[in-house]
């Protein structure tokens, strides 16, 4: 067992080719009623309906439709995507057979992060047994009608290739960055056809929730926010690593199991999200209250938030692609204003001017990389300003000693 | 909407949406109903919020955008509040699909507007006043429009890039750079040339070439569209009005200017008059009041170009349609487009025996000036500063190619711009449209209509044509079309194919007897032709060529490296965009329609020459010398040593 799975994971008890073959049994429209019918929204993120999305795809008129997983993992501290690939990569497939099925692709297609390169043997052994199974091929699980093979393109490393249409962009060997939408990609994707896109973790549930039926997943969490869901915990607590909880967690029962209880802080959503103080740990995780793809890292009492959110400006001032204006300067301009904060140097009313550029990154962003690159700078401004302002240059505070 | 082409080569984020028109318009949800700040509009499905702004006469700000590309949706500058939408859309690139709620000005839409813009400016280097483009820049007037009276976040006070002024036509400073991407959407989707692409991320982001190399070492064929829709000063041509200046200064110098057809049509635009208002002979006392000691019309080496092309096309026929010879190469391929020329040198080199071997205009008359000219008027060619204007900036680079020196100088000096020119003009304090007119110099005074139309695409065939015709039939072309206008061929589709019936053929003129006995060969022949601007129509062309199709059996083929021919060159006055395209175009028949002799073998200075000076006729031993030239195979692989 991988050493990182922190807690019992239910895709332990479930059979691979179970959720698949239990799908098959059913008519497409049935299989994303069913989708519906369980309330299982994206786990990369965003959030978004997954039997919606597939409806789009499904009702998309096309020559070739194609199925994605996103297994580009690039949100810093999220590292659950890893754990289902090496441990569970046959739900993964299901779920992408199923999805097929369901949206009349025939070919599907894992974009995998350059830096799991190493999975890439195993999952390619897994796709040569499936094929040998009759899994994938011509008359998946003996349907005549359902003909799919599953291609493993690797992605290069930079962070916006996680964004779908900038990973659709990716594939189709063009510079990895996002597309105007709409269209979006269930009408207009991969090779300008209708493509379904979903992260690895929504596929995993898909086949779970095949398994062991709509009612089971949809039982758990919290109305909007149904079923289980996958955490990479980070940062300063006991028991960093993998841990499945349901839906609708508090913060603060969270922090308890992975003993972080004295945190400060914590970022969540990784860098892209918010950083929720103390005083909030007792808001849910869900997508109604504090959304996320599952990225919770810890931010103990000796922590220096300035420090904190300089380490996440640096992240997106280096991996915004650069194509619109608002995200290609406006981190680099944020990060400036956090090193006038540690130097003591911003004024109350700059700071003011950078959140409210902050406000307009949020807004007129092309991508969700630049609407949401602020997050964590205005949440951190907002929770703790008598933290960061104030200071007292380097210069000034040694020769004050 | 953009005109892209089916399969566009730059990448699909930068597409135009999907949502397709409905071929029938009637037919029901073929239509939607927009709401913007309160108006209706109804506009066909697809259709961006932008284009139904401005159909209501709401304006909306962009600065990526542009009527010849793609869209990009880059810049965000136009962002608008779609009711409903989370974030602010931006209304080039989002399109109506359903019924929907439009505000254009709301308070989080102007912050967001005048924060892009903001931000542009903290990473925009250089000062207004000193660039090329002061008054004529579209960030400069945005920052007007949104009031910007401080930098809020900073101006930067260093370049960051070294200003590349590599090329002889293209002078790249990417210090003013604002990454709308125009450039290279020109480069890669409009002209298919390729050079020019977006390297690095975020902050880092730069247009680049291959490799970074300089603009000069690399395969760009100086058509300068780029600059045409750079919104900014970060894209000029490489201006050597200091020089022109200088000659002009020196009283040694005899300095003789020649004038294309294309900047007479467009140079008002430049004194705020409207596209399409002709300003040749303003221009003529312009330039004369600058300092220039003679001032001649192109057009007349335009006629000369006509006759020498002409004549080699019909002995190119002759000989693969008489004499059988198998190494004749037709169709024959114009070659007065500079940047056309440098496009088939670097993308298709083993087809350059098409290319005609003629000079263009302009190094024709080159070439003349220090020769016939010097000759004629007893001065020192070593004296003879010959500058040209030009609606071009490739023609900088071809006056200078090594083997533009049949003159025993360096043929043309100098090729200014129409910008530049209007620069001079008013740097001698003229502002044209108030001057009188004046005609132009002898020897080479008088000039045909169909020298004229070589600024519009479909022009040199269109003139070679009516003097092919005519010399062959011996008939007048107004038998075959009314007043003269070869119509099939005129217009702003991309790429055209006609057919000329010669029926009845005519003795042969003087001037051609040395080659041919008698036109009986081409009796009851139909010639066909072929017309194609911008090089993304060319690379199809001879695509088509390459396959054995349509346009493998035309005899000849006229090529223009800029959209719309010269009149959409690289050196014509900024902005550019179809209608003022058109509007050029319609100044420049009407002036063909003006003229008296309207046909290039009409001019009589152009047998004068002939009998004066070239008197081998065309295509003889003495024009092969001095009008004619050769090629260099480049092809894309270019190693810098
Ligand atoms: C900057 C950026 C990076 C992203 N990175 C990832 C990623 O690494 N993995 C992922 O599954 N989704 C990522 N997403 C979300 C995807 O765009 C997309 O919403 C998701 O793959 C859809 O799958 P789901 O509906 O199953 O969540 C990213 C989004 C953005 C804006
Ligand atoms: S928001 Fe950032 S990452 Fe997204 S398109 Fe704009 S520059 Fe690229």
């Amino acid at each position: 067992m991988n050493s990182s799975i922190k807690n019992a994971l239910t895709f332990s008890t479930v059979e691979p080719s179970g959720g698949l073959r239990a799908a098959m049994d059913k008519g497409r429209a049935e299989i994303i009623a069913e989708v519906r019918a369980s309330g299982i929204r994206g786990r990369g993120g965003a959030g978004f309906p997954t039997s919606v999305k597939w409806n789009l795809a499904a009702a998309a008129k096309s020559d070739r439709k194609f199925v994605v997983c996103n297994a580009d993992e690039g949100e810093p501290g999220t590292f659950k995507d890893r754990v289902i690939l090496s441990e569970y990569a046959g739900l993964v497939f299901d779920g992408m057979t199923i999805a097929a099925y369901a949206i009349g692709a025939t070919t599907g297609i894992l974009y995998l992060r350059a830096e799991y390169t190493y999975l890439r043997e195993h999952l390619e052994k897994v796709l040569a047994e499936r094929r040998a199974k009759g899994l994938l091929g011509q008359g998946v699980c003996g349907k005549d009608d359902f003909e799919l093979d599953i291609q493993i393109r690797m992605g290069a490393g930079a962070y916006i290739c996680g964004e779908e249409t900038a990973l659709i962009e990716s594939m189709e060997g063009q510079r990895g960055e996002p597309r105007n939408r709409p269209p979006f990609p269930v009408d207009t994707g991969f090779t300008g056809r209708p493509t379904a896109v979903n992260n690895v973790e929504t596929l995993a549930w898909v086949a779970c929730i095949f398994a062991r039926g709509a009612d089971w997943f949809k039982s758990v969490g919290t109305g909007k926010s149904a079923g289980l869901k996958l955490f990479s915990v980070s940062g300063d607590c006991k028991a960093p690593g993998v841990y499945e909880f349901p839906m609708g967690i508090t913060v603060a029962s969270l922090l308890e199991a992975v003993g972080g209880q004295d945190a400060k802080a914590v970022q969540i959503g990784g860098a892209s999200g918010y950083c929720v103080p103390a005083g909030e740990f007792t808001r849910t995780i869900a997508y109604e209250d504090i959304a996320t793809g599952g990225s919770i890292i810890v931010i103990g009492r000796e922590r220096d938030m300035l420090k904190v959110a300089e380490n996440f400006m640096e992240f997106f001032a280096d991996e915004s692609c650069g194509q619109c204006t608002p995200c290609r300067l406006g981190n680099g301009k944020l990060l400036e204003g956090i090193h006038l904060l540690q130097q003591g140097r911003c004024s109350m009313q700059y700071l003011r001017e950078l959140c409210s550029l902050g406000e307009t990154m949020q807004l007129a962003s092309k991508c969700g990389l630049g609407q949401s690159s602020p997050n964590a700078l205005l949440s951190i401004v907002k929770h703790f300003q008598s933290e960061i302002m104030g200071r007292i240059p380097a210069a000034a505070a040694a020769a004050r000693e | 909407m953009s005109d892209c082409k089916e399969e566009p080569r730059a990448p699909r984020s930068t597409w135009i949406s999907q949502v397709k028109t409905p071929a029938d318009a009637g037919a029901i949800g073929a239509t939607v109903t927009a709401n913007i700040d309160g108006q209706d509009v109804k506009v066909p499905m697809g259709t961006t919020i932008l284009e139904a702004a401005v159909k209501l006469g709401i304006r909306i700000p962009t600065l990526c955008n542009h009527a010849d590309l793609c869209v990009a949706g880059v810049c965000r500058v136009c962002v608008v509040d779609v009711e409903g939408q989370r974030t602010l859309q931006v209304a080039c690139a989002y399109p109506i699909a359903q019924p929907i709620k439009v505000r254009t000005h709301t308070a989080k839409v102007r912050n967001a507007r005048r924060h892009v813009i903001d931000l542009i400016l903290s990473d925009h280097y250089g000062e207004c006043y000193c660039c090329a483009r002061n008054n004529n820049c579209e960030l400069q007037s945005l920052a007007k429009e949104y009031g910007v009276d401080f930098y809020r976040f900073g101006h930067p006070d260093k370049a960051k890039y070294e200003v590349d002024r590599s090329s002889y036509a293209v002078l790249r400073d990417m210090n003013k750079c604002v990454l709308c991407r125009r450039c290279v959407r020109t480069c890669i989707d409009l002209q298919e040339v390729g050079v020019l692409e977006v390297a690095h991320r975020s902050h880092k982001s730069k247009v680049e070439t291959f490799m970074d190399k300089p603009l000069g070492e690399v395969i760009c064929i100086n058509c300068g569209q780029c600059i045409n829709r750079c919104p900014t000063g970060a894209l000029r041509a490489n201006d050597p009005t200091y020089e022109v200046w200088a000659a002009i200064d020196d009283p040694t110098k005899h300095v003789v200017i020649q004038t294309a057809p294309s900047p007479r049509s467009a140079i008002g635009e430049c004194f705020g008059l409207p596209p399409g208002t002709p300003m040749t002979y303003q221009m003529n006392t312009a330039l004369r009041y600058c300092g220039f000691d003679k001032v001649f019309d192109t057009n007349f080496t335009a006629d000369l170009t006509i006759l020498e092309e002409g004549t080699e096309l019909l002995l190119r026929l002759k000989k693969a349609l008489v004499d059988g010879d198998k190494s004749v190469k037709l169709p024959q391929f114009t070659s007065c487009s500079p940047g056309w020329v440098k496009y088939i040198e670097h993308f298709h080199p083993d087809m350059l025996d098409h290319l005609s071997t003629a000079k263009s205009p302009q190094q024709m008359f080159g070439t003349l000036i220090k020769t016939y000219y010097a000759k004629l008027n007893n001065i020192d060619p070593a004296n003879i500063v010959s500058v040209a204007v030009m609606p071009c900036s490739a023609k900088k680079f071809e006056c200078n190619r090594p083997e533009m020196t049949s003159s025993g100088y360096k043929d043309v000096d100098f090729g200014l711009t129409c910008r530049e020119t209007a620069q001079m003009i008013s740097e001698a304090g003229i502002h044209l449209p108030d001057i009188p007119k004046s005609d132009f110099d002898d020897p080479f005074g008088t000039a045909t209509g169909s020298g004229v139309i070589f600024g519009a695409t479909g022009g040199v065939m269109e003139s070679a044509l009516r003097t092919v015709i005519e010399l062959v039939t011996g008939k007048k072309v107004e038998q075959f079309y009314d007043h003269a206008d070869i119509v099939p061929i005129r217009g702003f589709d991309g790429v055209r194919y006609a057919e000329i019936q010669i029926p009845d053929v005519g003795p042969v003129p003087d001037l051609l007897k040395r080659y041919f006995n008698d036109w009986n060969w081409l009796k009851g022949a139909t010639v066909k032709v072929g017309v194609c601007h911008g090089t993304a129509n060319a690379k199809r062309v001879l695509e088509n060529i390459r396959a054995g199709g349509k346009f493998a059996e035309c005899h000849f083929i006229e090529f223009m490296a800029c959209p719309g021919g010269c009149l959409g060159g690289g050196g014509q006055p900024i902005p550019t965009s179809p209608e003022i395209r058109k509007a050029r175009a319609n100044a420049i028949y009407s002036e063909d329609s003006a003229y008296k002799v309207r046909k290039s073998h009409d001019n009589p200075a152009i047998w004068d020459i002939y009998n004066k000076f070239l008197t081998d006729g065309p295509c003889g031993h003495i024009s092969h010398k001095l009008l004619h030239t050769h090629y260099t195979a480049r092809g894309k692989y270019i190693i810098v040593v």
